[in-house]
């Protein structure tokens, strides 16, 4: 049902989608709205600045420490869910991962599918591997339900349908929703509406599936942060539960997920809790009279394992997905979403989608940044986003070489650029040439081309002065 | 080699020559959280599940099953799930039935009886374990006797709390109870009905879960 190819190509095609945005006032209103909505509904959360940097700093360092241990926390934790009876799975790729949930689905003879929302599941495509093997595979959180029917992706982390106007999304019932008779814009009633179709599905679903906000291996619990219900519905009423997630979610210990969850949810909506929060430690036991029979985890590496390798890139895996780089990104904020052509779009989808897709599908994403450091400023776990960003700038752009830290490094990388650069640097270096230089460009200025690519397509040609500074200081004597 | 394998070899490959120390959780909130008394714990539950669009009664050991029957009452709502096998359930089996709530339990698993649960049930009782002050949150453990869903499927969710039971945060109810040392299949906090703002940032309570949650709060002071 996702209109989206399952391969991206986000470097393809990101002006044009950006201009489209850029272009439609409602759309740039939308986001506009959307995200000064969210900034101030954070800062409310955060009075007290001291409070809020040290409560950064724990969860830094809770996320620091338990990535220093990740791969004894994941035997940790595959042991501790093994022994609660939940099946613990291992997928390196997003094919290996649909693999592994048709498997369960086609096992049990399952034809639908209901979902929470899972990111994950989004960066594996997996509505897509679902419907090509016959399975419906329904979105139930209501955002995700919205972008499902519209045939689109969500364009944010945490709010998918921020894009879409009421109207928008009363027209979309209207049309597509069975049993829809009469237009309503009246939010209550539209997500009464949304409400009555998904309890049926809950209902009839074989399969439901959820991701993890924070997998916990002392105790083999598997936690999950939400607002709608339809997390617990998914993870509860249908007879078999999978769940998916990232294989950076890991915490060695319970205690380190208060100070998680209160960053998380305080960044990213503005609420001091969510309105829920699912901890499941296990299948349906006996005497117990619901819950699933079967619980399933899969674990995926989808290009973590790379960033993980690299001490700076690593930082990116600190993430918890609470999406405020992006409500504070002057450029997500004019852009919107689907403009990035990735599953996570904004400051932490340029981070983490290089790892995932390649240097030569993503290549020119780092440049995409005003490095004005909000990113960075707003992040709950303080990943230096903007750091990451000159990095992968230069991962992308510089010569090919040996051993790279990253698929698809030099991707960027043009002879000709490089060239112009270093002779740049060659004519700054040395006075004389400098000198020559700027003395032969201050006569044959008006050799320059009225048309210089992309720089004129919104200033003005650059052309040298007639006369050089150091002249004109010459002159005043 | 498996995918298992080969994520474990490159991670262990790549993994940092130095360990940070283990954090200090329970000194970050010995220094950021003060320690309420009860009365002031029970007042900021109150005031934090509220602002959450959860009502609140205070209501004593011996009035609460009136108070149940008003809430029901004044909703025109005629029947309610309770949990038999527990001492408020069976309470509620014992009282209401003659004041014309019809009582149903929770007795065979719910493959039996899924489409009348949710298509015939308007109102549940559970109990909370415990509260968390500092977000308005209550804790439920789930069990044979209160099954998961009996807090998510009806649209009205009434629930029991001993206001004696209200720790101050999550951290500090975690450590108390030693949760570390066992967890139920399904451990929840909840704090207010169900709720989205998924269209156009518009609040709106009962997305899929609960549109009404009620607390009767056993011994609240005020
Ligand atoms: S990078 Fe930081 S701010 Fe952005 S989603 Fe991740 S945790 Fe949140």
């Amino acid at each position: 049902m996702n209109a989206q190819p399952i391969h991206f190509k986000p470097s393809e095609g990101f002006r044009a989608r950006s201009k489209a945005v850029v272009d439609n006032p409602f759309l740039r209103q939308s986001f506009r709205g959307a995200m000064d909505f969210l900034m101030s509904k954070r800062a409310a959360q955060f009075p007290d600045p001291e409070e809020l940097e040290s409560l950064r700093t724990l969860g830094e360092h809770i996320r620091q420490y338990n990535l220093g241990k990740l791969p004894e926390l994941l035997l940790q934790l595959e042991d501790r869910l093994t022994k609660n009876g939940i099946q613990v799975h291992w997928a390196e790729t997003p094919d290996e991962a649909n693999a592994i949930i048709l498997g369960i689905c086609q096992r049990i003879g399952a034809k639908l599918m209901v979902k929470g929302k899972s990111m994950v599941s989004e960066e594996i495509e997996l509505n897509h591997a679902a419907e090509a093997a016959g399975i419906g595979a329904l979105e139930s959180d209501m955002g995700e339900y919205i972008v499902q029917l519209a045939g689109e992706k969500p364009s944010h982390i945490i709010m998918p349908a921020i894009h879409k106007t009421k109207e928008e999304i009363a027209r979309l019932f209207h049309e597509k929703v069975p049993g829809v008779t009469e237009y309503t814009d009246n939010v209550d009633a539209l997500i009464q509406i949304g409400r009555n179709v998904l309890r049926e599905k809950f209902l009839e679903a074989d399969i439901g599936l959820s991701g993890v906000n924070f997998a916990v291996a002392e105790t083999g619990t598997l936690c999950l942060v939400e607002n709608e219900g339809n997390g617990r519905m998914c993870t509860t009423a249908p007879p078999v539960h999978i769940a998916i997630t990232g294989i950076e979610k890991v915490v060695e210990k319970l205690e380190h997920v208060p100070p998680l969850l209160s960053l998380l949810t305080r960044s990213a909506t503005g609420q001091n809790i969510s309105t829920y929060f699912n901890m499941i430690s296990g299948p349906r036991q006996p005497g117990e009279k619901d819950g699933p029979a079967e619980v399933h985890l899969v674990l995926l590496d989808n290009g973590r394992s790379q960033a993980y390798a690299d001490e700076q890139l690593r930082k990116t895996l600190q993430c918890i997905r609470c999406g405020a780089c992006m409500n504070h990104c002057p450029v997500y904020t004019r852009i919107g979403g689907h403009a990035y052509g990735t599953t996570y779009p904004g400051p932490i989808g340029k981070i983490i989608s290089p790892h995932m897709l390649g240097l030569e599908a993503t290549a020119t994403m780092a440049t995409a940044s005003t490095l004005c450091g909000a990113c960075g400023e707003v992040c709950p776990v303080k990943i230096p986003i903007p750091e990451l960003l000159m990095r992968l700038r230069e991962e992308s752009f510089t010569a090919p070489h040996a051993n790279p830290a990253m698929r698809g490094q030099g991707a960027g990388y043009s002879p000709l650029m490089s060239a112009v650069w270093r002779g740049w640097a060659a004519v700054y270096r040395s006075p004389v040439l400098y000198r020559g230089v700027t003395w032969l460009g201050s006569r044959l200025g008006w050799l320059m081309p009225a048309r210089q690519g992309a720089w004129t397509t919104v200033r003005v040609p650059l052309r040298p002065a007639a006369k050089r500074l150091r002249d004109m200081l010459k002159e005043r004597g | 080699m498996s995918a298992r394998d080969r994520i474990l070899a490159k991670l262990r490959a790549g993994a940092p020559s130095e360990n940070r120390s283990e954090p200090d959780v329970a000194g970050w909130f010995a220094s950021h959280r003060p320690v309420e008394t009860a009365v002031q714990k029970v007042a900021r539950f109150r005031s934090c599940i509220e602002l959450a669009h959860a009502e609140v009664h205070a209501v004593t050991p011996n009035n609460w099953l009136g108070k149940l029957h008003a809430v029901l009452h004044a909703r025109g709502v005629d029947k309610i799930l309770v949990a038999e096998g527990t001492a408020h359930g069976d309470a509620a089996l014992d009282r209401l039935p003659p004041q014309g709530i019809e009582c149903s339990t929770y007795d065979i698993a719910i493959e039996a009886w899924k489409s009348e649960l949710f298509n015939a049930t308007p109102a549940s009782l559970t109990a909370a374990r415990a509260a968390i002050a500092e977000t308005g949150t209550l804790i439920l453990w789930p069990d044979e006797h209160e099954p998961r869903l009996m807090s998510l499927v009806p649209p009205v969710h009434i629930v029991l709390l001993d206001a004696a039971a209200i720790y101050n945060t999550f951290f500090e109810a975690m450590q108390a109870e030693g949760w570390k040392d066992g967890l139920p299949t399904n451990a929840l906090l909840i704090s207010g009905p169900s709720k989205t703002a998924d269209i156009q940032q518009t609040l709106a309570y009962g997305a899929h879960g609960p549109k009404e949650l009620i607390v009767l709060l056993i011994g609240d002071e005020q």
